[in-house]
């Protein structure tokens, strides 16, 4: 699968595109297939994100999941600061990142 | 320390307001981000994984107490909490939300503080030694010199728009403790055989992508000379540098191009350009900056004895503190390395802490380290056991200056956009692998370095143990380097060969400093015995 993804234009928090929003979690990511490209250009122009680009990601019963280990750090929070994360009382929350 | 004038101060807060200005006009939309990301990293904000980072000027990592109360304000309030500090002596931020940051840069003004020059184009933050003004073995402070050429080159048409960034550091001792030759322009204060002041010039070293150790290409320059000189550097640099290629833009490649001589030979013609414009700054303008750095008011006639029977306090007293020049006074170093914590992180309430002992203990001056490290630069020894005390209730005593576990590593991919590999989690293996302090204190001298990508902001060309961490195939690596310093004796590490995962790296570390321990005669540091025995002793005991 193809998810989008970028920072948000006003705080630098990482965000995913739903379908029709954006996202903190990547849990709520769509996949945007062939038509990435075309969400990209039309959601640069809205002054929310900043920055998107497009990622290979899998499917998985928790939800989508980024391909590459830097967007998997990126979509929870770094792996050295657990209490930092988006799920700082979850410790199992990064089992997947690494 | 030197303080702001009514036109330093004009400026940093016309600077805010003109940030303020740009900020609204990207959140508006009326700037791409194209246009706008020139403007912000000009005021030090980058857009890092999670979130802007903004990295604060400490120039030549002097600030006092006041300023550090404000970066702990700013931490609680614009950030999370914390803060870390760079292998420039700077502070940088992790959290930072664009539409906060003009409030952000408006209260670092109110201290005399901002963020330009921390990123982009330009000459960045000057580095200096960080015991100048205290150390016993300083000719002078270099310091003055470094806020003239500070002075003299913010905002300077010539130096806006640079190839690529240009790293300037300043000592006066002969021991470096500023990483000199690995700088973009080096100076080291020296006085000739009549005892006049000038300055040994080095040119085009750096880390990064394609590491260069700087050659020396003044014996003695004239110290009034200076900016004539660092203009003519720059000037061929600006005339020659290869602006097509993002990876050859550095001064480094240009000087290793052109060779020793002929950069020297261009630099030469230049300087006598330039000296014949009267640009160098008149001997009282030197004077009146000296002046913010006269020594504070030592007491005299104290004792230089310290109560060591306190067994912690006598190990921190032996490993954390240094000669000072003035007798009853020593320098005390602060570990920002605790054991599994992360290289440089410091708490808001670490930082209040730090400011309030600076304050009662050592005439309001705190240093920051490019190893991450602070310093309280001018503490009686009658007061050290005080300091030490709170110093250790707040998990700021760690006694392991230049220890295996006081190890520089940059953010790596925990935070950075650039990077490649973690670096953080390799860096707090390593530390608990060698948390015991006897074992510690029995391997003696080893710096580790770990950097989370070839950008090498985490030095690992210099360390006597460099760790590199690379992607390979989407999964992280580390190479391991060995031999590389950045003392003065400079030297560049080696690649001992393949790479290894997370575990494996902390595994192959463990194994070459046991072959240090079975090699070394008595005295040796881990970086003399490589020298003498080579890398394949070495590489045996990591590959077998």
């Amino acid at each position: 699968m193809r998810l989008l993804t970028g920072n948000d234009l006003k705080t630098g928090a990482v965000i995913w595109w739903t379908g029709r929003d954006w996202s903190l979690h990547v849990e709520d990511a769509a996949d945007v297939g062939e038509a990435g490209e075309a969400i990209l250009q039309a959601e640069e122009g809205t002054r929310r994100v900043n920055t998107p680009y497009i990622i290979d990601g899998s499917e998985t019963p928790d939800g989508p999941r980024p391909a590459h280990i830097k967007d998997r750090i990126r979509a929870l929070g770094p792996t050295v600061r657990p209490d930092l994360t988006l799920k700082p009382a979850d410790p199992a929350a990064g089992d997947w990142v690494i | 320390m030197y303080q702001y004038d009514r036109y330093d101060q004009a400026m940093v807060d016309a600077r805010v307001e003109d940030f303020r200005d740009q900020t609204r006009r990207r959140i508006a939309g009326e700037l791409t981000e194209d246009q706008f990301k020139p403007l912000r990293l000009k005021n030090g904000l980058y857009l890092q994984l999670h979130a802007y980072m903004l990295r604060v000027a400490i120039p030549y990592g002097t600030f006092n107490s006041r300023q550090m109360r404000k970066l702990a304000d700013i931490a609680r309030k614009y950030d999370r909490g914390y803060g870390h500090f760079t292998t420039r002596q700077n502070i940088q931020y992790n959290w930072i939300k664009l539409e906060e940051a003009p409030d952000l840069l408006a209260e670092l003004a109110t201290v005399e503080m901002h963020a330009i020059q921390t990123s982009g184009e330009s000459i960045r933050n000057i580095s200096a030694d960080q015991y100048a003004g205290a150390a016993a073995d300083e000719i002078c402070d270099p310091r003055p010199w470094a806020e003239l050429l500070r002075q003299a080159t913010t905002f300077h048409p010539e130096f806006s728009y640079l190839p690529r960034k240009f790293k300037i550091a300043v000592i006066s001792s002969k021991e470096d403790r500023a990483a000199l030759r690995w700088h973009d322009c080096a100076l080291r204060i020296v006085r000739n055989e009549a005892g006049e002041e000038g300055f040994e010039v080095y040119a085009g070293g750096g880390m990064g992508r394609t590491p260069f150790i700087a050659y020396q290409i003044r014996d003695f320059l004239p110290s009034g000379q200076i900016f004539s000189y660092l203009q003519a550097i720059l000037r061929v640099w600006n005339m020659h540098a290869r602006r097509d290629n993002i990876h050859k833009q550095r001064m480094k490649i240009l000087v290793h191009d052109l060779g020793e001589e002929e950069f020297r030979r261009q630099v030469e013609e230049q300087f006598a350009h330039f000296l014949t414009l009267g640009t160098d700054f008149p001997q009282a303008e030197y004077d009146r900056i000296a002046a913010y750095f006269a020594p504070p008011p030592f007491e005299s006639g104290l004792s230089d004895d310290i109560d060591l029977s306190d067994p912690d306090f006598a190990l921190w007293v032996d490993r954390q503190v240094i000669a000072h020049k003035t007798p009853g006074y020593a320098i005390a170093n602060i570990s920002l390395k605790p054991v599994g914590g992360i290289p440089g992180d410091i708490s808001a309430e670490q930082m209040d802490l730090v400011a309030d002992l600076a304050e009662r203990y050592s005439f309001d001056e705190i240093r920051a380290t490019h190893a991450q490290n602070l310093v309280l630069p001018h503490v009686r020894k009658a007061d050290l056991y005080t300091v030490w005390q709170a110093l250790d209730a707040a998990g700021l005593a760690d006694a392991n200056l230049d220890l295996v576990t006081d190890i520089i590593a940059c953010p790596g991919l925990d935070y950075c956009s650039l990077a490649n590999a973690r670096s953080i989690p390799i860096a707090q293996k390593i530390a608990e692998r060698f948390a015991d302090a006897t074992r510690q204190r029995d391997i003696g001298e080893l710096k580790i370095k770990i950097s989370g990508c070839i950008n090498a902001c985490g030095h690992h060309h210099a360390g006597q143990i460099g760790i590199l961490g690379v992607d390979r195939k989407g999964t992280e690596n580390y190479q391991l380097l060995l031999g590389g310093s950045g003392a003065e004796d400079t030297s560049q590490a080696k690649i001992t060969g393949p790479g290894f995962d997370e575990e494996g790296i902390v595994d192959a570390v463990e194994r070459t400093i046991e072959r240090y321990r079975e090699l070394r005669t008595d005295g040796e540091r881990f970086l003399d015995t490589y020298r003498r025995v080579g890398m394949d002793p070495f590489k045996e005991a990591i590959y077998g």
